[in-house]
């Protein structure tokens, strides 16, 4: 293994443990926010309780969020040191405005809720909350303005042998790194609010603490439909984008081999890089070219197009993506279900079992999307200007090699102690009213 | 010309992030050093979680910022000391790691053993931390082997020069004593006295290590040859050496916050002394001066730095100010009945 390779996938790994613990974080906390306002408005007991229920479990995943996090920072040093080179005038300062703005901002105010409960004032508690969840979403704009830079660089110019800034408010207002941001992030809400509805579904099965769990029930329930209709059509526009600025990812995540004008929607495929073709493909008529350019006879380019080594991987760009929108369209039919019984789904035992399943899904989804991004955006590391492996730093393969297998170790065990605490206090229910 | 005045506000606040991250992570590495020397029971190690609770996470912020204000001011800097030390700091994260999820999940599950198990794992990775932060900070006084083309030409093994090793003691012991006054300030009882009496013992050590650390500089660094152009750094380790002073004379007289304080700008002084001996090198190189990488070869553009400056003016302030807002708010005494009440993680 070559030490781009073991790098690729020391950060991918480290992303994709990251990318498991942050979702959560990002829609939780508002949800706790949101109970904790319900209290603070209505003096029900039963709110207070959801916060602190609700609230334990953001803390559980929070901890390794960050952790995970830092790891991520300091990894393009270490692993990517002349990507680091090149663009840092640019990237580097977004992830420090990150760290000064919201990160700060994020760890300050969590340890004031966790610890200020007979503290603070309810409403100063309250504050912390909104506090704390608006720094973890500030923070998750600023990194995916990150990240959308490296998908589609604007407002740089190459001199003095790296990209320097010309205009930070087009890196800022970069197009394509807010409709990533209001995709990842909405996305996120989805999986929050599933993770919610699945757990009060798991204890409303039992009926344990009815009158509590419906009412997390119903906010969650309305909290999931609006994103995730929010979400499958912002997809589309973020999609129509991809289409624009990055062809090859398209046509990767499309398993498009040639350029054709009124192209198909590939509903199935197995593609066949090493012969530039599909083995077995189901098609749907004119729809890509649709959906991508709004017009069913424009030309869409397809693979062949670009010389093979500027390709991503087709098959596995193909599966995210298609695993990603199917499952997309599921949260959308079982939020709508949710909803409608949103009054009482103790009485929906079929509702109940498909939200107590569905918990992982929304996981699934966004992994996959996030391996759509970034996978198929290879080989480049920033599209069009820097490739994956003229970025990596002059370290030897073994370095990398026992980095990688200890981050995956120990990932793992720290990944199966956190969600087992997650589901050891997801089942053991609120506190008890008196304390 | 304007661009030279931003690469040395650069460089300064680079320094005040690594100042001021010592002086505020330091007290909780400190704890976590102390945990299984200075605790006889499992009260006294709540007791020392609950000093550090509410704290230690927006601390390490600080830590995650001078790495960030690195990338973004001095982009090459970054790149080079990430990727020559990679060793280190990958060692590093996995004690922050290590660290962060033993805070967080010791008090998650009831039970002796687990309890333990995340106490050993505390302990071990303040350590580690701590003396990784040290010997780094060493060899970056010492300078670094590295090429023309920024290419780190040793081993790990390079990096534990004896010096750079003495630099980590004497971060580890003044660390630790940083941590005893914060725990002496946070509890009352025998369990403070004993700190007060451990920190005493420690700061005979960190004493000892301070004064080592500026004579042996003198002999193998370039530290002090700013100082001899520019007499007015001296105020740095002055600061130093009047806040060590002053350590154990308010821990006699029960002064815990003074004591801590003082500790506070002993750290605060032998770090600025460090990078005002430093400037304007941020990376400099053993094997030829010339290969040294400097404020001026490996910063920003005048945008980004200017860019930056404005942020850093407007927030940087404002997070000082919730932050001391935090600590107002969460320096109660931890009594017994604080303890039964078990707020927080």
């Amino acid at each position: 293994m070559d030490v781009v390779w073991a790098s690729r996938l020391q950060f991918g790994a480290a992303a994709f443990f990251h990318f498991l613990f942050v979702p959560l974080t990002l829609g939780l906390s508002i949800l706790t926010a949101i109970y904790e306002t319900l209290y603070v408005k209505t003096g029900d007991e039963d709110y207070r309780r959801a916060a602190k229920f609700w609230g334990r479990l953001f803390l559980i995943n929070f901890a390794l969020g960050v952790v995970t996090g830092i790891t991520l920072e300091f990894q393009f040093g270490t692993n990517w040191r002349y990507y680091s080179e090149y663009v840092g005038d640019v990237f580097g300062s977004l992830l420090a405005i990150e760290a000064t703005l919201a990160f700060f901002l994020e760890s300050t105010f969590i340890a004031v809720w966790a610890f200020g409960w007979n503290r603070l004032s309810p409403k100063m508690h309250c504050l912390a909350i909104w506090l704390t969840a608006l720094a973890s979403n500030i923070s998750a704009l600023w990194i995916l303005i990150a990240n959308g830079w490296m998908q589609h660089p604007v407002g740089y110019v190459l001199r003095n042998g790296r990209a320097e800034l010309k205009s930070f408010a087009e890196v800022v207002f970069n197009k394509f790194a807010w409709l990533e941001f209001l995709h990842t992030v909405p996305a996120a809400y989805i999986l929050s609010g599933l993770f919610v509805l699945g757990v009060s579904a798991w204890h409303l099965r039992r009926g344990r603490e009815v009158a509590f769990f419906k009412k997390s029930f119903r906010v969650a329930a309305v909290w999931t439909l609006i994103f995730s209709l929010f979400v499958f059509v912002e997809g589309h526009l973020h999609g129509t984008e991809v289409a624009h600025t990055q062809p090859t990812k398209l046509a990767a995540m499309e398993a498009l081999w040639e350029t054709q004008k009124g192209a198909p929607w590939t509903l199935f495929a197995i593609p066949d890089p090493a012969k530039e073709r599909n083995l077995v493909e189901i098609k749907i008529p004119k729809l890509l070219s649709l959906l991508a350019f709004h017009s069913p006879e424009a030309e869409v380019k397809g693979l062949k197009d670009f010389p093979p080594e500027e390709r991503p991987p087709v098959s596995f760009t193909f599966w995210s993506f298609r695993i990603m929108v199917l499952l997309g369209i599921w949260f959308v039919l079982l939020s709508f279900w949710a909803f409608k019984n949103r009054e009482n789904p103790e009485a929906s035992p079929g509702l109940l079992r498909a939200l107590i399943w569905s918990i992982p899904l929304p996981y699934i989804a966004l992994e996959a999307g996030w391996m759509v991004a970034e996978v198929g955006r290879q080989p480049w590391i920033v599209y069009g200007v820097m490739k994956t492996a003229e970025a990596v730093s002059p370290i030897s393969p073994v370095q990398v090699g026992v980095t990688l297998a200890a981050f995956l170790i120990f990932y793992t065990i720290l990944g199966v102690i956190d969600f087992w605490l997650l589901a050891h206090y997801a089942r053991k229910g609120p506190e008890p009213v008196t304390a | 010309m304007e661009h030279n005045v931003f690469q040395v506000i650069w460089f300064v606040l680079w320094g005040v992030l690594w100042a001021v991250y010592f002086v505020l992570d330091g007290f909780d590495l400190g704890a976590g050093i102390l945990l299984p020397c200075v605790t006889k029971n499992e009260a006294e190690r709540r007791a020392v979680y609950q000093a550090i609770g509410p704290f230690w996470d927006g601390n390490e912020v600080w830590l995650i910022t001078a790495g960030g204000a690195t990338f973004a001011a001095f982009p090459k800097t970054y790149a080079v000391m990430f990727s020559g030390l990679y060793t280190a700091l990958f060692v590093l994260l996995f004690a922050l790691i290590v660290r962060g999820v033993a805070i967080e999940f010791r008090e998650k599950v009831a039970g002796e053993g687990w309890r333990r198990f995340w106490d050993f794992l505390f302990w071990i990775s303040s350590l580690v931390a701590t003396l990784i932060l040290g010997v780094a900070f060493g060899n970056l006084f010492l300078g670094l082997p590295i090429d023309a083309q920024g290419i780190f030409r040793g081993s790990f093994l390079t990096l534990l020069h004896p010096y750079a090793l003495l630099v980590g003691a004497l971060f580890v012991v003044a660390i630790s004593v940083h941590g005893a006054c914060w725990l002496a300030f946070r509890v009352n009882g025998e369990f403070r006295e004993r700190l007060l009496r451990d920190a005493k013992i420690l700061w005979v050590f960190e004493a000892v290590l301070a004064v080592a650390v500026l004579l042996f500089s003198l002999k193998l660094t370039p530290l002090w040859g700013n100082y001899l152009k520019a007499p007015v750094l001296f105020v740095f380790p002055l600061l130093a050496v009047v806040g060590l002073i002053l350590v154990p004379y308010f821990l006699n007289a029960g002064r815990t916050l003074a004591a801590f304080l003082s500790s506070g700008a002993a750290i605060l002084g032998v770090t600025a002394w460090g990078v005002a001996g430093l400037f304007p090198n941020l990376f400099p190189s053993r094997l030829n001066p010339e290969w040294s990488l400097t404020i001026y070869n490996s910063s920003s553009s005048p945008l980004t730095l200017k860019i930056m400056t404005v942020v850093a003016v407007v927030f940087v302030p404002i997070v000082l100010l919730y932050t001391l807002w935090t600590y107002r708010t969460f320096s109660y005494r931890i009594t017994r009945e604080e303890l039964a009440y078990g707020e927080g993680y």
